[in-house]
């Protein structure tokens, strides 16, 4: 393994990381769903270049479905989605950016923290790798919990589960059929949260989830 | 074994049948009938092989690749014996008193899986079917009390009893896990060759003492005893206390006797202060108690009181290497087990046709059954006697060798034994004590006197299955007092294989007598006794037959001063138990008597009302229970949190856990 393909993988992953930054303070549901597709698009090339490196064939199937279905179908459907829901021109409200930016960077940090002597003694291809994968997976859950749009929330859903995706690829030894078995529980989760939305919708005017806690009759 | 094995399975198949046929009229005869042969024949192999080399067998079931380990040796084979005597006792009565039950189909099938349940613990040979076994015992008899579950009290009690049963489970589970150790050989073979290190065998020991002092009543452990048991139908409130809880001495003895090794003295010191502790206010409880079942009930914690002290008499004897000690306190202890599960499923056999006769289980409301239920008085009256520990009756054997073990050696050189066995001597005394006293009146108030209410005017002789369980079991009281020798002996493979010695044989003395040391330090002789108390009383009514007019005369009851005769004037259960109550209850249950004399002219009555508190249940069973409320009804709030929250939960568990990780690094 060169020293020179260990590089280009971290960078790629590095740069996935980036994109969940990039994700996390987006207010507009057209600009977030853009970020999405370039998180995907991001993670289909670190799939391919994992494929290269490991020389392992199957993962460019998992690139492929990558690029195919979640940089390409998925960030188009949601965009006709918002179109159709008539907020693509709203703002969401979402606060204090400075400090979900923070506890990012703070999450980032302390994935490194904990994976990095865990992986001490596994390929320096996985090594640093996983722990970025682990960063990608924890900002996708803080951008779900910091966001009250449904969709946003769905978009972030998928953002994490690029991270399980990066993670599993560097794990040399994930079988293809698992591989795709999750591809397609993604889709069909999305297909699913899509339908979903539009009944939530129909039945409440918006798609801000404040309004199913107000149904449920919850205090905030 | 195999025979025993084969006893189990029947006993799993009449459940079934049980269940099927449950509500046709000869469900009934078929369960207690099957049930019955079953114990009997299991009782009989148990018997037979006390005296043989152990058996074991690894039946191809439970966990893959370990398998159900089953052994008998002379320990087990004693405990299966006690058990199906209890259980065949048991079946037998309800052939009978079953007949009178309101809703067999929640009774039978579970009656003889509990009888199952029981033989399995006393063979089970590793850790995994042990608990299981343990485990259905405790379900099926908790099935049992629930059984009339019309009644609040009754779910209550079995609410409690479900508690307990888990506390115990759960006390058990972790002692085996610290015994098993590291390697998890939870087969009771290597338990026994590992020794574990003295912190690990101590934690390990306070642990079975807690688990099994859950399930046997020892107090504080006790509360849902005197609950549960009376709350059952009588032939299985019968077996949980005659039975049920000397399985549970089984388990403290397999594990502190067998697989512990040797446990150090200060574990005997606990032992001998639960054991006198228990002893005591097990017996004060049941004094103060008007419910016939649960005064019995409460006998039932204070028999284990005694058991335990003998229990730990023997941990004593054999921490310090007194193998003649120990083996004279074990035997006694053993003995003790078969006696209590004697006396007291004929006592709550008796209790049970009380409640068939009359319908009644409070004592204030009963009063003359001798005169209409001869035959149940008479055997009542024999299990009084033999659990009051009068000779020439099994109850007094086992009393007197405990206190001939504690006489033994007083010089034990720890201090705390030096202290705790006198004390526990003292303790054994009082309690011996109060429970004739509350015999007494548990027989004088129920079956002397004149009947208080119109139930107990009209009450008839209970039925013969039921009597026939009665007088055998009357019978057995008898011969073990007489002829105390044979049960030493039975028991002498059993204790020799636990502690390495055993006492004496006894059969080959002369005239049947007990010498447990030597004969120039004390002997009994039951069967002299019996035969000087025989001789006496049939002299007594030969001289009076002899010198006293035949001719019957009616003359005028003394009336004490008060001319109105009615029933409710006579000598209560509260009045009698009022002396004790004002000596004890004062300081220990916080008892108070408040009267109040109407002022003259008033023509309302004059009232007398007392107040008893139990402080073990409000001190210690009372705050656990309203923490475990009030923060359930805090955690009660978790449930209607917004999605959001849920996912922040989520999140920062994670992220706490990671942070954990981090720093833990």
């Amino acid at each position: 393994m060169s020293t020179f393909s260990i590089d280009v993988a971290n960078t790629l992953a590095g740069f996935l990381v980036l994109a969940s930054f990039l994700m996390l303070y987006q207010v507009r549901l057209p600009a977030l769903l853009n970020m999405l597709g370039l998180h995907a698009f991001i993670l289909a090339m670190a799939v391919a270049w994992q494929a290269y490196a490991q020389g392992a064939p199957e993962l460019y199937v998992t690139a492929l479905i990558a690029l195919v279905f979640k940089a390409g179908v998925i960030p188009v459907a949601l965009q006709r989605m918002v179109v159709r829901l008539g907020i693509h021109r709203e703002l969401e409200a979402v606060t204090g950016i400075g400090l979900t930016m923070l506890a990012g960077i703070g999450l980032v940090a302390l994935s490194l923290e904990v994976m990095l002597p865990v992986t001490a003694h596994a390929d320096p291809l996985t090594r640093e790798y996983i722990a970025l994968a682990l960063s990608v997976v924890l900002l996708g859950l803080l951008m779900m919990v910091t966001r009250r749009n449904a969709v946003s929330q769905v978009a972030a859903f998928l953002s994490m589960e690029n991270g399980i995706d990066l993670a599993a690829a560097a794990a040399q030894g994930m079988p293809l059929v698992v591989e795709i078995s999750i591809a397609f529980s993604v889709l069909i989760a999305f297909l699913v949260i899509g339908v979903f939305l539009f009944r939530i919708r129909e039945r409440f005017d918006t798609v801000d989830v404040r309004a199913l806690d107000e149904f449920r009759g919850e205090r905030r | 074994m195999i025979l025993v094995l084969v006893c189990v399975l029947a006993l799993l198949a009449a459940g079934v049948a049980g269940a099927v046929r449950a509500r046709v009229p000869e469900g009934r005869p078929i369960v207690y009938g099957a049930s019955l042969g079953a114990c009997a024949v299991a009782g009989l192999t148990g018997l037979a092989s006390i005296g043989l080399a152990p058996s074991t067998l690894t039946l191809p079931l439970g966990l893959p690749w370990i398998g159900a380990h089953l052994r008998l040796d002379a320990l087990s084979a004693f405990f299966v014996f006690v058990v199906n005597l209890g259980g065949a006792g048991a079946s037998l009565y309800a052939l009978g008193y079953a007949r009178h039950e309101s809703a067999p189909e929640r009774v039978l099938p579970f009656y003889p899986v509990f009888l199952a349940a029981l033989n399995l613990v006393v063979i089970a040979d590793d850790a995994f079917s042990f608990l299981f076994a343990w485990e259905l015992m405790s379900l099926a008899s908790w099935a049992l009390v629930v059984a009339h579950h019309r009644a609040a009290e009754n779910v209550r009690a079995g609410y409690v009893y479900l508690i307990m049963a888990a506390v115990s489970g759960m006390a058990l589970l972790l002692a085996f896990g610290l015994l098993a150790g590291p390697g998890g050989h939870y087969d009771f073979a290597s338990m026994r060759a590992a020794v574990a290190t003295p912190g690990i065998a101590a934690l390990a020991l306070v642990l079975v003492l807690i688990g099994t002092g859950a399930k046997a009543g020892l107090i504080p452990l006790h509360a849902w005893l005197p609950l549960a048991h009376p709350a059952a139908p009588s032939h299985v409130s019968a077996l949980m206390s005659g039975v049920m809880t000397k399985v549970a001495v089984y388990a403290f003895v397999r594990i502190a006797f067998d697989l512990l090794g040797t446990p150090p003295w200060w574990a005997a010191v606990l032992v001998l202060a639960a054991g006198g502790v228990t002893a005591v206010l097990g017996v004060l409880y049941a004094v103060m108690e008007h419910d016939l079942k649960r005064l019995l009930a409460n006998h039932t914690v204070e028999n284990i009181g005694i058991i335990f002290i003998g229990l730990g008499l023997a941990m004593a004897f054999r921490a310090n290497g007194v193998a003649a000690g120990a083996a004279l306190a074990l035997t006694a202890a053993l003995f003790h087990v078969f006696n209590h599960a004697v006396f007291k499923s004929l006592l709550f056999f008796g209790a049970g046709a009380v409640l068939t006769a009359t319908g009644e289980r409070d004592m204030e409301r009963l009063g003359g059954l001798i005169h209409r239920m001869p035959g149940t008085s008479f055997a009542f009256l024999i299990g009084c006697a033999a659990i009051s520990a009068l000779p020439p009756l099994n109850g007094f054997v086992s009393e007197w060798l405990t206190f001939q073990a504690m006489l033994l050696r007083p010089d034990l050189p720890q201090w705390g034994l030096k202290v705790m066995i006198p004390t526990d001597g003292a303790l054994l005394a009082l309690a011996a004590a109060l429970a004739g006293a509350c015999f007494v009146k548990a027989f004088g108030v129920t079956f002397l006197g004149r009947a208080r209410t119109q139930a107990a005017t009209a009450a008839q002789e209970v039925d013969r299955w039921s009597l026939a369980a009665m007088f055998g079991f009357a019978a057995l009281c008898l011969l073990a007092g007489v002829l105390p020798g044979a049960l030493v002996d039975l028991l002498a493979p059993a204790v020799r294989a636990l502690v390495g010695q055993s006492m004496p044989a006894q059969l080959a003395l002369p005239w049947l007598s007990l010498i447990p040391v030597a004969a120039a330090r004390s002997s009994y002789n039951g069967l002299l006794i019996f035969g000087f108390i025989a001789a006496s009383t049939w002299l007594t009514i030969m001289v009076v037959h002899r010198f006293a007019s035949h001719a019957l005369r009616r003359a005028p009851a003394w009336d004490c001063g008060f001319p109105d005769a009615r029933p409710q004037t006579q000598y209560t259960a509260s009045s009698f138990a009022q002396p004790l109550r004002r000596v004890f209850g004062g300081a220990l249950f916080a008892a108070r008597e408040t009267v109040t004399v109407p002022p003259p002219g008033d023509i309302g009555p004059a009232r007398i009302e007392k107040e008893i508190h139990d402080p073990i249940w409000e001190r210690m069973y009372a705050p656990v229970g309203n923490a475990v409320w009030r923060a359930s009804g805090t955690m009660n709030r978790l449930q209607f949190l917004t999605i959001r929250r849920y996912l922040a939960m989520v999140f920062v568990a994670l992220v706490a856990l990671l942070l954990a990780l981090a720093l833990w690094q």
